[in-house]
């Protein structure tokens, strides 16, 4: 059996005990999945499991706290939910996790860069190593490495790493070790071009938020200081001080809990690089406490816990 | 109509520094992978095979925008005693909004309903509004989120445009709209278009016949009003919305706004600024009771604003221009279209609601 069919078949043996199941239906063309609820049967029979289903479902369990909900994860999904449960942000008894191995999600960034745009998608499917876009008339064969998002390039976490029904054959990690190589090249560049980079980047944000909505673990949301008036801690304007400063205080917020999912950058409408400014802090988080997000359900985030002495901080000795 | 002019592709700069002497032109042009409206200068070429990422609109009611500026005075012979003195912004600088395309002008045509009214006139939003021309290019093709047919308009729609563009071979048909069009089109770069307005006409029609069949939104406001009070709808088709504000700031017709003083020791500006439906601060009142606490309760704010208060309110006239970004730029693939005719199709039947109130569930 496809682990499709088996995917299927698991769900709908849950499905009584749940009050839905969230995974990937068709979207509004066939480039496009969007997030499924799964209620009914009928629901699970427009499941979609493949590299089309790039967004993160972990990002609505914790606006569903008090349901029995059934979520279906890749690696890095597994990892938010993970994360969620260290934060206490939900309940293990509330979740059943229904995993299978996710061989990569294609980044819609690089599928546009390749066809000019993504507007007239009329056909899309999946042939080996390649996915095959026939749009506006025209026939492109786009290998899937090329086109995957640059997370699944260096993951080590295909499977996922909690679940409760896992399908399908386990896949090895893409890396060894994640080596940071990218913050590492954009580290080479001086503070001032650095500076100029995000300025430039950051001139054509909209302040629209779904970086921080889409975030399984910007858990605020409602009461988010970028809205906020009373504190008024961040200005209006349509100014990159401001849209910087917000963008600072959601990396630090994250810093030692993000997974790395890059969905605050898939989200974002105007294709701001915003996963790079997650990963420089999880490169220092890495380097100060030899600690990665949502891989151990029983760990505590370094930035939420407390010891005298670190062991990887050589205080004393500075 | 006036006479049609044609121009080459080859003098599409030329012109574009005939008609940024003495105005801001804002073009499409590429910014990392989007495409934004930027001001023209020597050298941009503007992006005209795509839609833009984002609209327009901010060329007529800026994402914020100075009101005022104030500052606190404190009267020397008596500290106690502070003053306020007010700075008027200064007028806004005659623009053109070139290339952007017929649902991006048409927009404006549903703030105009809101901000210059004989009720209400916004004199900010008034002031921007006259000092901006639009030259529009007509659709030659429809993407997979258009539905500028569902909701009265069209991929030639010349509403709101002073003059509209059409792609032919070799450059563009210009034809003027309005009197500020026929002023732009005095270029002697321009010739007359002879016989490529038939050319014009045929891609035009084309144009309509890419569009898929056009879902039919007659009878949503009727609709949206009757599922109003049934939260399981509205919590069904929120589900997987995540309530950013993504669709509201690309929509050419979303015209809310906040305003907050941004202030700095003495002074400051009182500045008005885009806000949104989909924000849990959006209705917030002081007491801090909400009355849009989740989700499903904003954005059924958002779609019964633009296809059914707005048309109950404004001779029928759907706020929306079916420009799509909402969807094409949803991170979750929302899908208005699919939210308005589950509306339509959950309304009740017509034995339904001949059934005496006291019978209905």
């Amino acid at each position: 059996m496809s682990v499709i069919d088996e995917l299927k078949s698991a769900i709908k043996a849950k499905l009584s005990e749940l009050d839905l199941v969230i995974g990937w239906g068709p979207g509004f063309d066939p480039l496009h999945a969007t997030p499924l609820f799964m209620r009914c049967e009928k629901d699970v029979d427009k499941l979609l499991w493949g590299p089309l289903n790039v967004h993160n479902p972990a990002t609505y369990l914790p606006g569903l706290k008090g349901k029995k909900v059934g979520v279906v994860v890749k690696g890095c999904d597994s990892r938010s939910v993970i994360e969620l449960l260290q934060e206490k942000l939900v309940k293990r008894e509330e979740l059943v996790i229904f995993g299978a191995p996710c061989a990569g999600v294609i980044d819609m960034g690089k599928v546009r860069r390749a066809l000019g745009d993504l507007d007239k998608v009329n056909a899309v499917s999946i042939e080996g190593d390649n996915v095959v876009v026939t749009a506006g008339g025209k026939q492109h064969t786009l290998p899937l490495a090329e086109v995957a998002a640059d997370k699944c390039g260096r993951c080590r976490y295909h499977n996922a790493l909690i679940s409760d029904v896992f399908v399908g054959e386990h896949l090895p990690p893409s890396v060894e070790q994640d080596d940071y190589a990218d913050v590492e090249a954009f580290e080479s560049q001086s503070l001032e071009e650095r500076n100029a980079y995000w300025k430039r980047e950051m001139q054509r944000c909209i302040r629209c938020y779904a970086c921080r909505n889409a975030c399984p673990l910007c858990v605020c949301r409602d009461h988010c200081i970028a809205q906020s008036r009373d504190p008024h801690w961040i200005g209006q304007g349509d100014n990159v001080g401001d849209k910087w400063m917000f963008q600072m205080i959601h990396a630090q917020h994250l810093a030692g809990r993000c997974t790395e999912c890059g969905e605050c950058q898939r989200a974002c409408p105007v294709g701001i690089p915003l996963l790079a400014l997650k990963r420089k802090l999880n490169k220092e988080i890495k380097e100060l406490f030899d600690y990665e997000a949502g891989v151990d359900p029983n760990a505590c985030p370094p930035l939420q816990s407390f010891k005298v002495e670190e062991e990887h901080i050589n205080e004393r000795g500075w | 109509m006036a006479q049609a002019k044609f121009l080459k592709e080859a003098d599409l700069a030329a012109w574009l520094g005939e008609l940024a002497k003495g105005r801001k032109v804002l073009v499409p042009q590429k910014d990392g992978d989007a495409v934004v409206f930027k001001p023209w200068h020597e050298g941009v070429k503007p992006v005209l095979d795509r839609q833009a990422t984002e609209s327009p609109k901010k060329a007529v009611f800026p994402a914020s925008e100075k009101l005022f500026r104030f500052s606190y005075i404190k009267d020397p012979e008596n500290p106690g005693k502070v003053r306020v003195e007010l700075e008027e912004p200064e007028k806004p600088e005659p623009a053109l909004v070139f290339g952007g395309r017929p649902c991006d002008a048409r927009g404006f045509l549903i703030f105009d309903r809101v901000y210059d009214s004989p009720k209400t006139r916004d004199s900010y939003y008034v002031a921007r509004r006259e000092a901006t021309a639009f030259v529009t290019l007509a659709c030659p093709e429809a993407s997979n989120t258009c539905f500028c047919h569902a909701v009265g308009s069209g991929p030639a729609d010349t509403a709101g445009s002073d003059a509209l563009m059409t792609p032919v071979e070799g450059g563009y048909v210009l034809e003027a709209i309005s009197p500020k069009g026929e002023e732009l089109l005095k270029s002697p770069l321009l010739s007359d278009a002879g016989d490529k307005l038939a050319q014009a006409e045929r891609v035009k029609a084309q144009a309509v016949e890419s569009l898929p069949p056009a879902p039919d939104f007659a009878g949503s406001p009727e609709a949206l009003m009757a599922r109003f009070d049934d939260m399981g709808f509205w919590e069904n088709a929120s589900a997987k919305c995540i309530s950013c504000g993504a669709c509201t700031y690309l929509c050419p017709t979303c015209y809310c706004f906040s305003i907050t003083d941004e202030e700095s020791g003495m002074k400051g500006v009182r500045m008005r600024s885009w806000d949104n439906c989909m924000s849990y601060q959006f209705t917030l009142e002081a007491s801090g009771h909400n009355p849009r606490p989740t989700k499903a309760h904003r954005l059924k704010n958002r779609v019964g604003h633009k296809f059914s208060y707005y048309p109950l309110i404004h001779k029928g006239a759907i706020a929306c221009c079916g420009c799509g970004r909402c969807i094409k730029s949803c991170p979750v693939s929302v899908d208005i279209r699919e939210i308005v005719t589950m509306a339509i199709e959950a309304a009740p039947t017509a034995e339904e609601s001949a059934q005496p109130q006291g019978a209905k569930q």
